[in-house]
Order: structure tokens, then sequence, then C-alpha cells
């Protein structure tokens, strides 16, 4: 019951959603076009554009997962680290889970203190599965739910600018991209 | 828990003989039920199960979709975001707002997965999971699943052997199929929901061998039912398209009810 009626409020979301919410001034190629409502570890709801103005680093990932996902947090720091003090400082983090059924709020907040996430920095967030749809779909991130209730998926960090197009994306896990660290050092100035 | 009772709910539903009426004029009622699958959901398991649900009949047409636009003209080709649509999005249409005479009763192509995504919500639909578009897929004119039949998977076959550059024929002039579901074949490419989850690796021989930096969890799917040319092709033709792309062959139609969130 209690996941019926998050899920409920997302189809009414959706029902209700256009591409027309964002900013007039946003670019034609904004991911901030999309009308999506995310909920953080902390159970604020906001849009995917919650770091406007900010570069942000994205990707998509799901909490109980053993494998890879605990080196998608790795990397994401490592290429943090990779930058000076004045490039770090202006950069974000959001990381949005395939798995709403188990990656609650509680679940996340969990998730954040177990590896010691600057919150103030970085957001964890879940959305109902149409909004995860078509966050992945803007993305290019590939997934599946398998009958396990694990899933499959493939592992983008992309880059946003403040605006929110995508400026860089790398599939690599384990150390920082070069290239999205060059892209960084731009958008970071 | 609520899954389990739910699969047998569908296990029992599925030896009944299914219903053929119409729920309304534009769709057709599948019933639901599990069948053998091209795209094997985990390793080790052969069978997709859907819940019943009703299709569109036909494809979407390009004066359907112009309607659409009336009411919502933020995805008109001259205002619809980039992010969302590419270049080619509706640029066969006379204008923006209209198709022209010729091609209203055509089924609408250039459109990207969001459009499409769009425009069934407006209809309280959405698109169909693959599962649901594939179950719909395997009927022939008499039988659900026809796909151990060489001569009717040859009949599709040939419609793969003609040139892509004629023009495509009025929505709704097949045949029904035994959903009285018209156009699965034959007409054009069609877009379904689950479009993301479509990850087939590159290179299918490493089954067994998840690419853990590509892919987290039991790696890329393995295809299934190798002699099934016809699904095959339309899986690779939909691994290979992303949601904002466009192209004169991609159309869509819409489902209503199932179990797949929009």
């Amino acid at each position: 019951m209690k996941r019926l009626l998050p899920a409920l409020g997302g189809a009414l979301a959706l029902l209700c959603a256009t591409p027309g919410a964002a900013r007039e001034a946003d670019p034609a190629n904004s991911l901030y076009h999309l009308d999506a409502k995310l909920t953080s570890q902390a159970g604020q709801v906001q849009g995917l554009d919650l770091y406007r103005g900010h570069p942000v680093l994205v990707t998509m990932f799901y909490g109980s997962c053993q494998a890879t996902c605990p080196l998608i947090i790795d990397t994401l720091r490592a290429t943090e680290r990779a930058l000076d003090a004045e490039r770090r400082a202006p950069l974000r983090v959001l990381l949005i889970s395939f798995d709403p059924e188990r990656d609650t709020a509680a679940a996340l907040r969990d998730i954040a203190a177990t590896r010691h996430i600057d919150t103030t920095r970085w957001t964890l967030a879940w959305a109902d599965t149409a909004t995860v749809r078509s966050i992945a779909a803007l993305l290019n991130v590939q997934y599946r739910k398998l009958p396990s209730g694990e899933f499959s998926h493939s592992t983008q960090i992309v880059l946003l600018s403040p605006q929110g197009e995508i400026q860089a994306s790398t599939a690599l896990l384990g150390h920082a991209d070069p290239a999205l660290l060059a892209q960084l050092g731009q958008s970071t100035k | 828990m609520r899954r389990v009772a739910a699969m047998l709910a569908l296990a029992g539903l599925s030896g009944l003989a299914p219903a053929l009426a119409a729920t309304n004029a534009g769709r057709a009622h599948v019933p639901g039920g599990s069948f053998e699958t091209v795209l094997p959901p985990a390793a080790g398991v052969k069978t997709a199960t859907v819940q019943a649900f009703d299709m569109d009949r036909t494809p979407v047409t390009n004066g359907a979709y112009a309607r659409f636009l009336v009411s919502h003209p933020e995805w008109r080709r001259d205002r619809v975001a980039r992010v969302f649509a590419d270049a080619g999005y509706l640029q066969h249409w006379r204008d923006a707002a209209s198709p022209g005479e010729s091609l209203a009763r055509q089924p609408v192509t250039h459109v990207s997965w969001f459009a499409a995504k769009a425009y069934c919500e407006t209809q309280g639909a959405r698109l169909p999971t693959w599962y649901e578009w594939e179950r719909v897929s395997a009927a022939s004119a008499t039988r659900a699943d026809a796909r151990d039949d060489p001569a009717w998977r040859q009949s599709i076959l040939d419609w793969y052997a003609r040139p892509a550059s004629e023009p495509l024929p009025d929505a709704g002039l097949t045949s029904p199929n035994y959903f009285g579901v018209r156009d699965v074949h034959g007409v054009v490419w069609e877009w379904v929901l689950d479009l993301g989850s479509m990850m087939v690796s590159a290179d299918n021989r490493e089954q067994g061998d998840p690419d853990l930096q590509k892919f987290c969890g039991s790696g890329a799917l393995s295809l299934e039912q190798k002699e099934n040319y016809a699904m095959l092709m339309r899986i690779a033709t939909l691994s290979s398209m992303q949601a904002s792309f466009t192209s004169s062959t991609m159309g869509f139609r819409c489902v209503a009810g199932g179990g797949a969130a929009p």
C-alpha cells in the first residue's frame, strides 16, 4: 500500500507532464526540459534540475547492487578528487536509482551514511518507474529489471552543463575518465 | 509475494479461450499469458509473462497525430525541444501542423520515442512493452502463436525484402491477426515502452560472460530462436535507436491496461 500511493502520484504527474515545463531560456538540448519528479535521500521532492546553475555529474544505479554500483560511487569520488579545489567547489553529483521499490528515501539515506557521502553536494534520489524510463532514455542508459528484482544495466557518468546539456559521458569505471576531467576543467572555470 | 500471486493468476487465465471482443472501437483485447520469448528475461528463463491488455488495432496515423498536436502544440516540429526529437522529426509533413491529405491515413513515422510516449499518455494509454508487442506479433490470422509455422515466418520475411523506398500503405489494410490487430508485420517498425531494456550484447557469443564494465548485474541479454530472423531484425533495429531518434520507417501504436507503468 505504501508503494501504491507514490505510484499513483507518479502516474498522475506523468499524465500532466509536458516538455514545456522547463524554463523558456533552456537550450533545446537541455535535459531540464523533462518534467521529472525526484525524491532525495532527505525526502525532498525536486526536478531533474535540482542542481541547475552547477555543472553536475549524473549517473544511475540501484542501492542493493553488489558489483558495479559501489564502484560507481568510487569513480565519482575519484573524478572529484582529480579536480583542484576551485573546480571541485561548484560541482554537484546526482545519483538516480532504477529501483523505486527498494531505494526509498530511508534506504538512500543509509547508503549516504554508510558511504560517507556529503549530501550538501551530492544527492541520491529515486523516481517512479515512468520517470526512470525517461531519464535513462535521456542519459542513454540501458537497464532491465530481472525476475530476481536485481537490475542489469549499463553505466554512464554524464556531465551536464549548468543549463542541463550533456557535455561529456563516460562508461569508464574505477578511475576518473581523462576526457571527462578535461571537460570539467572547462565547465568549472 | 504480490508478484507470485499475480503470476499464478495469469497462469490460470492463459488456459482459458481468448476473448476476441474489442473493448472499444480502436483497441483489441489481448489475453494475458506466457510464451517463449526471443529476448529471455534472465539467464535460464525462456518464457515471458504478460497481463491482459488492449492494443490499438492499427498503428497511429499522421491524421491522428496531427489532432494530438492541436491540443499539445509543444510537440509540433517547430516547437519541440531537440532533446526529445531529432532534426528529422515530422520532416515529411507538409507543414508543422498538418501532414497533408496524401499522408493522413498512413502510419505516422519520423516520430521519436519521447513523442510516441507522450501521444499515448494523452490517450490514457502507453506504448506497449516489448513482451506485449512480441506476444501480439507471434500471431497469424488463425493462431495465437504461429512462430513454428515456416510458411508464416516466410510471409513476414518477404516484407523485409521489399525496398524501403516504397511509399507506406495506409494503416489498417493488412488482415487482422488472431487477436484482431493489424499491420503488426509488413508496414512499419514500432516503438516499445522499454526501449532502454533491449541491451543486446554487440557480440552475442559471449553468453554467460557478463561484460561487467558495461552491464552491471547479469550482463547483456542473449537472444533465443535464432531462426526467427524477423524478430531478431526488429530487436536489432530497436536497440540501434536512441529515444530522440526518428526514422522514416519507425511508427508506433498504444496499449491500455496490462501491468506496466507508463
